[in-house]
């Protein structure tokens, strides 16, 4: 039993050799830029991260096909290099010795892909599946958009500013002419220049808030007529 | 108690608050878009340093004397630009009426590049800046065809902003996004002007100061970022054989004469509100000189912030061609770093020169990034933009840039406007009838139902149609004018004598050799070298079309007749005036030479009429 087992593993391993490799079919590239994504905060690439890989790759497949066939064995990576890239393929549990679709794979890798990259805290830009296309999200547009707030704003400041300037105008205007129609009845009345004082005509002063003062007016009849 | 409002200078005419007013007015109506967008390109083309020594040549013996003419003309014959030239002598009537004229067509086709400013201000609220990303096409497969190709800035500008159609006869439809800001802007100049200058004298504080803040601010910022020293090398490092090129010292002489907005009649205008006793010597002195240094000043940061974007797209080159070496080669991460990328280079292209062949390597030169010149609204929306999206912090810095600006072009519209509004007072029938604000309201009306051509999609073609013919060749045809009528119909003696009394000194030999050959003479060399430029090729224009093959780079199309014959009238309608004017006084002299109880007008002094 223990003979037959010994025979097989080689075997085994030759053959799962065969099936994983550069351009095998239905293997994917991947390739992870970690020291770009992550700067001083990054990890090495070792042993463990390769078993997270193959886990969220397992992961994946058991969330696409339903079914809970697929263990972290049936994950092959190879070909794994400094520039952390590497190959890998999904070898089918059910059938001996023979690759998942790619097709598969790929829709796998692309219905959980924001979780396999956050679980190595990487994007889409930085944890590359080179056969495998992201789809692209959607621009957030707000409902109405903002340049039309802000020029609303603009505009009703201007507008508020020629408002008033205009009406301001209207009240000087309004003021000169009730002044220039005053002078002009005053000077009817037979006086040809108005005497000024201070800046203000005297009959102005006589007519609109001067007051009488009761005593000087009472003396004027103490004097003679001429 | 009533008190009656102040009462104005016994004439009735309006004046400045201070003398602090006047200068600003006039320097802010000099210093404008052109000083940021054309000198450092000017600059940068034609030697660096070496370009400001025809630059102060050209100041001195062309700029300062004939902006000192229009100050002292304004200050004593205390008209706009229209009267003024009635009085100096009935037959250089077509002199004033030019300006005039030349004024109404600049005012159109400004206030539509502040429009443009105001769009892009009013787009700098968002996050991302929407020039930093290109949308996705119709699917939502990949990005944008025309936004991919080009860049997104481009593909904002054109597209977004301009929505610009492939030639000129195809006029498309008016933008309705442009023409809420056109709105705008013609309300704002409104509010600014409407009373004339007792309302731009307030807002000149704020229009003509705000801008050297920000260029303060842009400079201290410009100077701490990556590449900016490459920038400021490379603009001023002189390089004095460009002198012998004539086209140098003729771009300079056009610089300095349109910098300083001469023969806009807006200058006559503002000096026409002084009391007549002022040092208008000094004052153009000033003005004229601030403007230059306002020139220099702005050309430092923008070129820091041009060798910053040069340095981050030669770096960006460089790591695309680094990426793509360590993709090839599966090297490790961060093993080709800039510095050491020519040594790796050399030492893959010995060991595997077919891979790196296949690899289609681009050629990252930093002196190739930095002859990107460009001048002009390239400079402002495409180029500076994309430098403000790499900056941190770009929705601050883009609104910055903005309102500098717009407050640079507003302060410049001021004096167009002015140009156009005081002649316009002085008529008889207008001021009687009508209030200011209704005139000021009914000229920005007209003027914004005019300029909604150049809202449509074709509309940028228009405007730098405008530009290049409008605003340039009849400037040049009345600045001759104005100089000759001065010295040799007005006489430089008597005009000497009302400087000498408005000023207290008499005008010193160098106004007197400037004002009588050197300035009309240079002015005709100029004149006549433009003229020979402008006709040495036919007319073209460069077209944004996206099915050309050559696209992104514009297509050469040259103008059709029609659009032609608009160019010319464009060019000859100011300038038709001066003949026109004359050859009517002359008819009208000959018949009046004929009734014998004809008296002569007597001779004007400035003296006379301020005493």
């Amino acid at each position: 039993m223990l003979r037959v087992l010994l025979l097989t593993l080689p075997v085994v391993a030759i053959a799962y050799a065969e099936l994983c490799k550069p351009d095998a079919q239905n293997a994917f590239k991947v390739r992870l830029s970690i020291k770009t994504a992550l700067g001083d905060n990054a990890y090495a690439w070792d042993a463990n991260e390769e078993y997270l890989f193959k886990a969220m790759v397992a992961f994946a497949m058991r969330r696409y096909s339903g079914k809970s066939t697929t263990q972290t064995s049936n994950v092959l990576l190879c070909n794994v290099t400094d520039r952390v890239s590497f190959w890998f393929v999904v070898t089918d549990s059910s059938k001996n010795v023979t690759t998942v679709p790619g097709s598969e794979v790929e829709a796998a890798i692309r219905m959980n892909r924001n979780r396999i990259n956050s679980a190595f805290l990487l994007s889409d830009k930085t944890l590359q599946f080179l056969k495998i296309t992201s789809t692209l999200s959607p621009p957030v547009e707000p409902s109405t958009p903002v340049w039309l707030i802000v020029f609303g704003v603009v505009l009703c400041l201007i507008v508020a500013g020629i408002v008033f300037l205009v009406v301001v105008g209207i009240q000087q205007r309004k003021k000169k002419n009730k002044e220039s129609t005053e002078r002009e009845n005053l000077e009817e009345k037979g006086e040809a220049t108005a005497t000024v004082e201070n800046g203000i005509p005297c009959e102005t002063l006589d007519l609109k808030a001067g007051h009488i003062n009761g005593v000087f007016a009472a003396d004027d009849e103490r004097f003679t007529s001429l | 108690l009533s008190v009656p409002p102040e009462i104005p200078k016994e004439d009735g005419r309006p004046k400045w608050d201070n003398k602090l007013q006047y200068i600003l007015s006039c320097i802010g109506f000099a210093v404008g878009l052109g000083n940021v967008w054309r000198f450092p390109y000017l600059c940068q083309i034609h030697g660096g340093g070496a370009f400001l020594i025809p630059y102060f040549i050209a100041l001195l013996f062309e700029g300062i004397p004939l902006l000192h003419l229009e100050l002292a003309l304004g200050q004593c014959l205390r008209k706009g630009s229209i009267g003024a030239w009635n009085t100096i002598s009935p037959y250089l009537g077509g002199v004033g009426l030019g300006s005039w004229m030349v004024s109404v067509l600049v005012s159109l086709y400004y206030n539509t590049v502040l429009t443009w400013v105001m769009w892009y201000f009013i787009n700098s609220f968002q996050e991302p800046l929407p020039w930093s990303v290109c949308p996705l096409n119709e699917n939502r497969t990949g990005l944008n065809e025309e936004c991919y190709e080009s860049t997104a800035v481009n593909y904002f500008w054109y597209r977004k902003t301009l929505n610009i159609t492939p030639d000129v006869t195809e006029s498309g439809t008016l933008q309705w996004w442009l023409i809420l800001c056109l709105a705008t802007c013609w309300a704002i100049v409104y509010l600014c002007t409407i009373r004339g200058i007792e309302t731009t004298g307030k807002a000149i504080y704020i229009t003509a100061i705000f801008p050297y803040l920000v260029l303060t601010i842009f400079l201290i910022h410009g100077l701490t970022l990556p590449g900016a020293t490459d920038g400021l090398a490379y603009l001023f490092t002189p390089n004095l054989s460009t002198l012998k090129n004539p086209r140098v010292w003729l771009d300079a002489a056009t610089q300095i004469f349109f910098s300083l907005s001469l023969a806009f009649g807006g200058l006559i205008a503002f000096s026409s509100y002084n009391p007549p006793k002022n040092d208008c010597e000094k004052d153009a002195v000033t003005v004229a000189l601030v403007n230059s240094m306002t020139s220099l000043y702005a050309s430092i940061p923008v070129f820091s912030v041009l060798g910053f974007k040069a340095t981050t797209g030669y770096w960006d080159c460089l790591d695309r061609n680094i990426i793509s070496i360590i993709n090839e080669f599966d090297l490790p991460e961060e093993s080709i770093m800039r510095q050491n990328y020519t040594a790796w280079i050399s030492l893959l292209n010995s060991s595997y020169p077919e891979k790196i062949a296949g690899l289609k390597l681009k050629s990252c030169d930093l002196q190739e990034f930095l002859d990107q010149s460009v001048s002009g609204t390239g400079l402002a929306f495409i180029i500076f933009t994309q430098a403000i999206i790499l900056m941190p912090g770009s929705q601050a810095w883009a609104i910055l840039f903005f309102i500098m600006l717009f407050s640079l072009g507003l302060s410049s519209m001021f004096g167009n406007i002015e140009g156009v509004f005081t002649p316009l007072l002085e008529l008889q029938i207008i001021s009687k009838s009508i209030p200011k604000e209704l005139l000021s309201g009914i000229i920005c009306l007209s003027c914004f139902l005019i300029a909604l051509c150049f809202t449509l999609a074709s509309g940028s073609y228009w405007i730098d149609i405008f530009d290049s013919y409008a605003g340039s060749l009849p400037l040049l045809v009345i600045a001759f004018f104005e100089v000759i009528g001065v010295a040799y119909v007005y006489k430089i003696k008597r005009f000497s004598k009302d400087v000498k009394w408005m000023t207290g000194r008499k005008p010193n030999f160098y106004w007197q050799i400037t004002w009588r050959f050197i300035s009309p003479l240079l002015l005709l060399i100029v004149f006549v070298a433009f003229v020979t430029l402008q006709i040495q090729k036919p007319p073209s224009y460069a077209a944004w079309n996206p099915k050309y093959e050559g696209f992104p780079m514009k297509e050469e199309r040259v103008y059709p007749p029609w659009v032609l014959a608009i160019c010319v009238l464009l060019a000859l309608l100011p300038c038709v005036f001066v003949p026109l004017v004359a050859l009517f006084h002359l008819i009208k002299q000959m018949r009046r030479s004929k009734d014998p109880s004809f008296v002569p007008p007597e001779v004007f002094s400035c003296q006379g009429a301020n005493s």
